[in-house]
């Protein structure tokens, strides 16, 4: 086996505490064999010393020593398995409303979300949440794993409610692509083998969704962006008159010859040439980190943007977006903080808070002045220097920004922009 | 000019690479005083070719400081010493034997040379005045590693603080740091064990021999086979005998067991390691084998 040709899937879960989220992974780690002998005898000493009567596969996720004597997640937890064609990178977030920020954190690079509700409670207001903060994060597929169904007789009517009451919720969202799937975590039901306990659920095993989920249309292809990371000038003779504008490609496709348009000063030039370390290739399309080569001797610098002429982002400075706010101490108007967006930083004054989102409800409260931490809300903000930004809703890489206090240097908020 | 993806797809391999050339650069643009921590090992290798790939056809823009125990494989050294010359980077050693001479760090007989890298490394960061440090750490290896920011903050103390971590968000990093402190980048988080050698046998690079299959006089001790060796005297009741081995990490040669193979390329070595049923650390590292939160108090300390 080998990686070399295989293509890559992020997803994040997401659950209340006790739905099964750790089990789950630990099940999928087991059964696609990514877990080692070592670590599997750790848990199971683990287990006996806690005198747990079955082997305890969170153990295998919680990672940090606090989260174990706590038996809770924390933080965010990267995991990895393959199979064979298809390597999954799993933020495992903590499902807690006081670690809103942590599942935010986890969504934001995903392709796929991973919601479990327990069977036996149904849907509950946490669900709801996980899922409006994965729309939010613009997450293009979700999957509810309604689990533990051994708890409750493999009874189809169950299923059916949640199924019904989930995707009645879902339309006031934004899921492109929803899967409701029965399974039991624990015993392993339609996790990666089809359940001969529920004959009634025709749809796919978790396993064969998550291998065949097709995420490579998720990609913007058509708007062709650029942001400038780094300009390599090499100080040799060899490569004397060598100046290459190095980045990855945020959107749309590249091409020698392209008509292009540095911003945010506006000058136009050709695409010359395109490098992917010591080749010259025909395209570059997202995620790839190139090299690109103007034509003209055009003045380009870190943080820069190069797109196509008549397809270009409109720089600003005044923006409106969707905030999820991360320290403390609350988010309030007149505040300044800096702003990281693509390759560019400068500093925004925050103008207005235009309301908070209840994350349960979807409701709308005009009257707030401030958001709390772990908290969303409508936010526009002034900055120092134009952004060169799409809506987060076509771009998620220009769409997006985060917010740093300037005293301590910690990021504070991560930011979604409408449009 | 070659011809790239037709059906604008990049396999997880090339999506990874891009991603970490995306974090040297980001580093290399935001931060005063970058430096490279080089073991030798596969995971520093990669990340020596990531680098060479990021600036190319300009030279890294930073340093390779390598923490020199004393103890280490000469092959180790030997490779180390091919790509510093290679790619016309400067090298740093910094030594745990002048560090314990200089009394920076103690020698108290007991404490592995492992532990005292810590100090020596921790030194060399300060006096060097570096902003950032590269480590090949995987989240893949550990269970602290796999909660472990790829823009991990340092403290003065160089501690880390895994309970105050910064939200990382998309691939927007967040390089601010106070005056003393600094940031370890782990630019291959991502990667598992196995897309690291998928990435050596596709880039064709160099790593040490003795991560392939030879000949060598070793010793059982604590369930490892370690390599025989001045540094190592052989104690009560053991003995040394030659054996078919290679090494599945390289770190103090003390410490850093290998298994018995025959693998001798690196398909050989890739159908090994998916087939393993031992992490690379539980199998071979007597410094991880302590306790299961061994690594999470070494990096909190400062480790890499
Ligand atoms: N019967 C049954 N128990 C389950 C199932 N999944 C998880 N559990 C149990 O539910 C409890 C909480 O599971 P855990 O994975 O820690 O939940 P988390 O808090 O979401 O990570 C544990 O006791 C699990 O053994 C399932 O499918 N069936
Ligand atoms: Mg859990």
């Amino acid at each position: 086996m080998s990686a070399t040709n295989m293509d890559l899937l992020r997803f994040a879960t997401a659950g209340s505490v006790d739905d099964g989220k750790s089990t789950l992974i630990g099940r999928l780690l087991l059964d696609s064999k990514s877990i080692f002998e070592d670590q599997l005898e750790a848990v199971e000493a683990t287990s006996e010393a806690k005198g747990y009567d079955y082997t305890d596969l969170a153990l295998l996720t919680d990672g940090l020593r606090s989260e174990r004597e706590q038996g809770i997640t924390i933080d965010v937890a990267y995991r990895y398995f393959a199979t064979p064609n298809r390597k999954f990178i799993i933020a495992d977030t903590p499902g807690h409303v006081q670690y809103t920020r942590n599942m935010v954190t986890g969504a934001s690079t995903a392709d796929l979300g991973l919601v479990l509700v327990d069977a036996r409670q149904g849907l509950t207001e946490q669900s709801r949440r996980h899922a409006v903060i994965l729309s939010l994060l613009r997450v293009p597929h979700l999957v509810l794993a309604v689990n533990k169904m051994d708890l409750v007789d493999f009874d189809q009517q169950v299923y059916e409610n949640i199924y019904r009451e989930f995707t009645q919720f879902a339309t006031k969202l934004n899921v492109p692509d929803l899967e409701v799937i029965p399974i039991s975590a624990l015993q392993g039901d339609n996790v990666v083998t089809r359940s001969e306990n529920m004959p009634w659920y025709s749809g796919p095993t978790l396993m064969h969704h998550l291998e065949h989920v097709h995420v490579a249309s998720d990609r913007d292809l058509i708007d062709a962006r650029f942001p400038v990371q780094y300009v390599i000038r090499p100080k040799s003779d060899e490569f004397h008159d060598y100046r290459g504008y190095a980045g990855q490609v945020a959107g749309g496709v590249l091409k020698p010859g392209d008509e292009v348009v540095v911003l945010p000063s506006g000058m136009t030039s050709k695409i010359a040439r395109i490098d992917l370390f010591d080749k010259e290739i025909t395209e570059a399309f997202p995620p790839m980190s190139v090299t690109v080569h103007l034509e003209d001797d055009v003045d380009v610098s870190r943080g820069d943007m190069i797109a196509r002429v008549k397809n270009a982002p409109a720089p600003s400075q005044d923006i409106d977006a969707m905030i999820c706010w991360m320290t403390t101490t609350p988010l309030q108007p007149r505040q300044k903080l800096a702003i990281k967006h693509t390759t560019r930083t400068g500093r925004a004054l925050v103008k207005d808070i235009q309301y908070r989102l209840d994350v349960n409800t979807l409701h709308r409260d005009q009257a707030t002045n401030e958001l709390g931490v772990n908290e969303i809300g409508r936010v526009t903000l002034r900055t120092t220097v134009p952004l060169l930004c799409d809506p987060y809703s076509k771009n998620r890489t220009t769409g997006s920004f985060i917010l740093i206090d300037e005293a301590t240097g910690v990021t504070v908020g991560a930011g979604m922009i409408n449009g | 000019m070659t011809q790239t993806h037709s059906d604008y797809r990049l396999s997880q391999l090339d999506q990874l690479e891009a991603e970490s050339i995306h974090i040297f650069r980001e580093v290399a643009a935001e931060f005063e005083k970058p430096v490279l921590m080089f073991s030798g090992g596969k995971d520093s290798i990669v990340m020596m070719r990531l680098a060479e790939k990021a600036f190319y056809p300009a030279k890294i823009p930073f340093p390779v400081l390598q923490v020199d125990t004393g103890y280490d494989f000469p092959e180790v050294l030997a490779t180390r010493d091919n790509w510093v010359d290679r790619l016309g980077v400067k090298l740093i050693v910094a030594s745990v034997e002048q560090a314990i001479k200089d009394g920076i760090v103690v020698d108290d007989g007991k404490t592995s040379r492992n532990r005292l890298q810590i100090g020596t490394l921790l030194n060399a960061i300060e006096e060097n005045g570096f902003t950032a440090a590269f480590g090949g750490g995987r989240r893949d290896e550990e269970k602290a590693r796999a909660k472990e920011r790829v823009y991990s903050h340092r403290d003065e103390f160089g501690q880390w603080d895994p309970k105050m971590q910064r939200p990382e968000l998309w691939s927007l990093y967040n390089g601010r740091i106070h005056e003393g402190e600094h940031m370890r980048i782990f630019p291959i988080s991502n990667w598992t064990e196995l897309d690291i050698w998928d990435y050596i046998g596709r880039e064709g690079i160099e790593i040490p021999s003795i991560y392939f299959s030879h000949q060598r006089r070793v010793f059982q001790r604590d369930g490892m086979l370690l390599s025989e060796s001045e540094h190592n005297p052989l104690r009560d009741g053991e003995v040394a005998e030659e054996r078919t081995v290679r090494f599945r990490t390289v770190g103090d040669l003390t410490l850093t067991g290998c298994v018995e193979s025959t693998a001798s390329t690196i398909p050989e070595i890739i159908e090994e390691v998916a087939v393993a049923r031992v992490t690379e650390r539980g199998a071979t590292r007597g410094d991880d084998r302590f306790s299961e939160a061994a690594m999470e108090d070494r990096k909190k300390e400062g480790y890499f």
